[in-house]
């Protein structure tokens, strides 16, 4: 049991490693020394988007397009330029699908709107279906005088029967 | 019954975007930099590495800028048709040639000094021209994809056409087909040239 718990994290700890050590090429950990911005360096590339690989960040990305902007982005946080400047470098290249959280203007209205507006839609659909459902149980009133009577004389026959 | 109609339909809508949404190409990200002046840069040119070129030398000039790489598998599809373009156009056509070395993968650059990738860069550039045609009236080095990230080139081959004023007027991102250019790119350059 005990050699296969061992091989197991063995190769456990081989693959994740190795993804780590893909991930800082040699290149990259000569800069990698300082924790602050290294710590930009990673927020701010979850924020953007790999054009190469599309539904990866680049940080997450090993593309080589997203090694390189990690480069650039480096480069501009040692150069003291602010996180929005590095976000508009981008932009300026990529257009706004580089961004996770692209902002709200005319054409992404749908975008961030979207969901609230089948929310509401959702909720007003709702209210509307519950409404008529009351409607309709009110109309249960219980029954006349008149009707009562003639419901018991009916009851009767039948028993009688 | 009215109940069965609502899902019925409400599925067929959910259908309806599905199928446009997959038939939506999602290489084609609309560029930013369409309309705004072609970035500048100053690079060696490949065929006479001791002079340098950019955008500015063109001014004055419709021309066409395809970013290119002999590790490029799709750059050697599109290669006939930018070859035959060169002979029967006038427009001339600059190659950026994008991480001819280090693009390439199969080299280890932690090993390789910058003149030594240089060297190569050019060597294989002019190797790949000479098998293949050469349709560029000049073609200029990237060798770090330095500049290709400043023309937001993520996918090679991607071809720009830049007006007489050095504006960026079109970015195609992929191969060119020959429907694309007779149709599109054509048709844009005879405007501007006018």
């Amino acid at each position: 049991m005990n050699v296969r718990a061992l091989a197991l994290a063995f190769v456990f700890a081989y693959f994740f490693g190795s993804t780590v050590a893909i991930g800082s090429e040699i290149n990259e950990a000569a800069q990698a020394a300082d924790p602050v911005a290294e710590k930009r360096l990673q927020g701010l590339s979850e924020e953007l988007r790999c054009l190469v690989c599309q539904n990866q960040t680049i940080a997450d990305s090993n593309a080589e397009l997203a090694q390189d902007l990690r480069h650039e982005i480096r480069g501009m946080i040692a150069a003291g330029k602010s996180d929005k400047e590095i976000i508009d470098f981008m932009v300026a290249r990529y257009g706004d699908f580089v961004l996770y959280r692209p902002p709200v203007k005319g054409i992404t209205l749908l975008l961030w709107g979207g969901p609230i507006a089948l929310m509401l839609l959702g909720l007003f659909a709702l209210q509307r279906y519950l409404r008529q459902r009351a409607h309709r149980m009110g109309d249960d009133k219980p029954l006349s005088a008149d009707d009562a009577g003639r419901a018991n004389a009916l009851l009767e026959e039948a028993d009688n029967k | 019954m009215n109940r069965y109609y609502w899902i019925l339909g409400s599925f067929a809508a959910l259908v309806v975007l599905l199928a446009i949404g997959l038939n939506l190409n999602p290489r084609d990200v609309p560029s930013p930099l369409v309309g705004k002046p072609a970035p500048a840069f100053n690079l060696n040119v490949l065929a006479t590495p001791d002079k340098t070129l950019g955008p500015k030398d063109m001014l004055g000039k419709v021309w066409m800028l395809n970013v290119w790489s002999s590790w490029c598998v799709s750059c050697r599809a599109e290669h006939p048709i930018l070859v035959d373009f060169s002979k029967k156009s006038d427009v001339p056509l600059i190659g950026l040639n994008y991480k001819e070395v280090r693009g390439d993968g199969g080299f280890d650059m932690s090993k390789m000094a910058a003149d030594e990738e240089k060297k190569l860069a050019f060597q294989r550039a002019n190797t790949w021209l000479s098998q293949h045609g050469d349709p560029y009236k000049l073609t200029v080095m990237d060798l770090d994809g330095r500049v290709g990230i400043d023309y937001g080139v993520y996918g090679v081959p991607e071809t720009y056409v830049i007006d007489k004023a050095g504006i960026i007027r079109m970015k195609h991102t992929g191969p060119i087909s020959p429907d694309i250019l007779t149709q599109k790119i054509m048709p844009l350059l005879a405007e501007l040239n006018k």
